[in-house]
């Protein structure tokens, strides 16, 4: 019996076999979804924080059991906070528009140049980038204060984007990745209708390289909204002062309430999510892009 | 006459020759001419004031005077303060780096499964990156308030008394790196991804017919083909936290009682708050120094661990 069942047995085996594989994946997927969702709820919780206590009454916001939402929304702490961080959030954006637009003009031009362009020094001018990025920015920090202090820029908004602007060496290698891989058949072509370099540059060679440069936008919109360093240092008249910074330094005066001050945090971090939901894609792209060569 | 000409035609294209050449070198230089600007002013200029004003007792208002070695001789032998933020920053380095690559080691393994949805995942662990350093401090420090914070509410559930976190001298450095963690792994977090997505999944089936065990793979096919990205955030994350200032200024303004007082920190109070900017130009190229130093052992040391193919 045993010896012709086994034979009968083979045909049938794989079918349930298959679903117990089947009930095994979804086990250990649901699994890993239990973990994985752990941890993001971990890593969302103090920007869900934020955002709930500023839309809580003030005595709900450090209440223990912590609680979600409340029944109603408190919107008055936005109308609070909106009466005095226009003026910040103006600035910034200011900083971000001139540090993004400068930076999308002057970057690609070098890039270009030291991906395809042939000139006496080019190396050694591109050696002389590399070896900035290995200087940290503390060792030039102090000196550039000196520096601005005798040229007048101290408690201006030049030391927080022309610099930015004429210096972004991340930016530049990442473009000079992405030029690089451009065919050459392309330029090439241009040049034998008599194309000038620059109008090679500007018609063929720019538009390959728009994800490039949606990436390069991105992180130095975010490099200049979220600075703290420069500002910080820089500025002296609070009229000037970025939205972030703002935050620290009206922290329990301005805004004694918390729910306020969150409703300030929420707003300051807004514009920055919206960038990176629209165009996450790049970002990201840009990021292993620059991380591995 | 024949000969005559050739010689007269030659001289002609070379110079047509090197007046393109001349053409070329113009342009190319025209094309980085603003980044050479930024690069000299901003980098070559500076470095050069720096090194002078280290050796002076510069303090940004009176003629700055000459003073030798003299601030470099008082960091070492005079600052007991220096000493308290050159340990302060040593803990912090040992206590950031392993657990964000650790961390990051883990959430790329999690996030590399091919799972419906798991893009929403890395979108979320991704997300503290792009907030402003300001605003989630602010948040976190309400999250390890002793009274009404989440983190001590948590840890109550399961009846663990939490301390007073931010006030305590043992426990406010471990929760700032708590927080430099949950702020930073999600920029090496994607970088050990795409890593992981370059490792071709036949080394992975050949394994597998082989009878390696999953622990087997990793150690044997994941890590030594993710070595390069991990020796690539070694390097950066190494120099990044030296630098760590933005967390600790609005967490806990380097205290209490000087116990987050790290090497950044100390140096901005005395360049911006005390105007010793001599002094501070000298530690700030001491720590250059040490991260040139530290950067060049692990160059020294790769060979051992990272594997090219």
């Amino acid at each position: 019996m045993a010896q012709l069942s086994q034979p009968l047995a083979g045909p049938q085996s794989p079918a349930p076999s298959r679903t117990a594989v089947k009930v095994r994946h979804l086990a250990t997927n649901l699994v890993f979804y239990v973990i994985m969702a752990a941890l993001a709820v971990v890593f969302l919780a103090p920007l869900l924080w934020m955002l709930t206590a500023s839309l809580k009454p003030e005595y709900l916001v450090l209440a223990t059991p912590p609680t979600f939402l409340p029944r109603h929304f408190q919107w008055e702490n936005y109308q609070a906070v909106l009466k005095v961080i226009p003026l910040f959030a103006f600035n910034s954006f200011k900083l971000a528009f001139l540090t993004v637009g400068g930076v999308l003009i002057v970057t690609p031009l070098a890039a270009y140049a030291f991906a395809r362009l042939t000139f006496w020094g080019r190396d050694f001018a591109f050696s002389i980038l590399l070896a900035t990025l290995m200087v940290p920015g503390i060792v030039t920090l102090i000196p550039l204060y000196i520096i601005y202090k005798n040229i007048g820029w101290i408690d201006t908004h030049y030391p927080l984007w022309v610099p930015k602007v004429l210096h972004s060496v991340t930016a530049i290698f990442l473009l000079r990745q992405f030029f690089r891989q451009i065919p050459m058949e392309l330029e090439d072509a241009a040049r034998l209708d008599g194309a000038t370099t620059f109008q090679v540059y500007w018609k063929v060679m720019l538009p390959q390289v728009k994800p490039a440069l949606a990436a390069v936008g991105i992180f130095s919109f975010l490099d200049s909204w979220n600075d703290l360093f420069g500002p910080l240092i820089y500025l002296n008249t609070l009229e000037l002062q970025t939205l972030p910074v703002a935050l620290k330094l009206f922290q329990g005066e301005f805004f004694t309430q918390i729910s306020v001050l969150m409703a300030g945090a929420s707003l300051s971090i807004l514009p920055v999510l919206i960038v990176f939901f629209a165009a996450q894609k790049y970002f990201l792209q840009g990021i292993t892009m620059t991380g591995i060569k | 006459m024949a000969v005559r000409a050739k010689a007269l035609a030659q001289p002609a294209t070379r110079s047509r020759i090197s007046r393109r050449r001349v053409q070329q070198n113009l342009e190319g230089w025209l094309f980085i001419l603003p980044v050479m600007i930024g690069v000299v002013a901003f980098y070559v200029v500076p470095l050069i004031v720096s090194f002078y004003t280290s050796f002076t007792n510069s303090d940004g208002l009176t003629q700055p005077q000459w003073v030798g070695l003299f601030n470099y001789q008082r960091l070492f032998t005079r600052d007991q303060f220096f000493r308290r933020s050159v340990l302060n920053t040593i803990f912090y380095v040992c206590g950031h780096i392993p657990l964000t690559i650790g961390l990051a080691l883990i959430l790329a393994l999690l996030c590399n499964r091919k799972m419906p949805g798991v893009t929403w995942f890395r979108t979320a662990y991704f997300i503290p990156v792009v907030t402003n350093v300001v605003a989630v401090s602010l948040v976190w420090n309400f999250f390890f308030s002793p009274r009404g914070g989440v983190v001590n509410w948590f840890l109550s559930l399961f009846g663990v008394g939490g301390p007073s976190w931010l006030t305590s001298t043992q426990w406010a450095m471990p929760a700032v790196i708590i927080v430099s963690v949950w702020f930073g792994v999600g920029f090496p977090m994607v970088i050990l991804l795409a890593g992981l997505q370059g490792i071709p999944e036949m080394y992975y089936e050949a394994a597998k017919i082989d009878g390696a065990s999953a622990f087997g793979r990793f150690r044997y096919i994941t890590l030594p083909l993710l070595s390069p990205a991990l020796f690539f955030l070694s390097i950066t994350q190494f120099i990044s936290s030296f630098q760590v200032f933005g967390i600790i200024y609005v967490l806990t303004g380097g205290g209490p009682a000087r116990a987050t007082s790290v090497y950044i920190y100390y140096l901005y109070q005395n360049a911006f708050q005390d105007s010793r900017l001599g002094y501070a130009s000298a530690m700030a190229w001491l720590l250059f120094a040490a991260i040139a130093l530290i950067t060049l052992i692990q160059w020294k040391l790769q060979k051992r661990w990272v594997i090219y193919d």
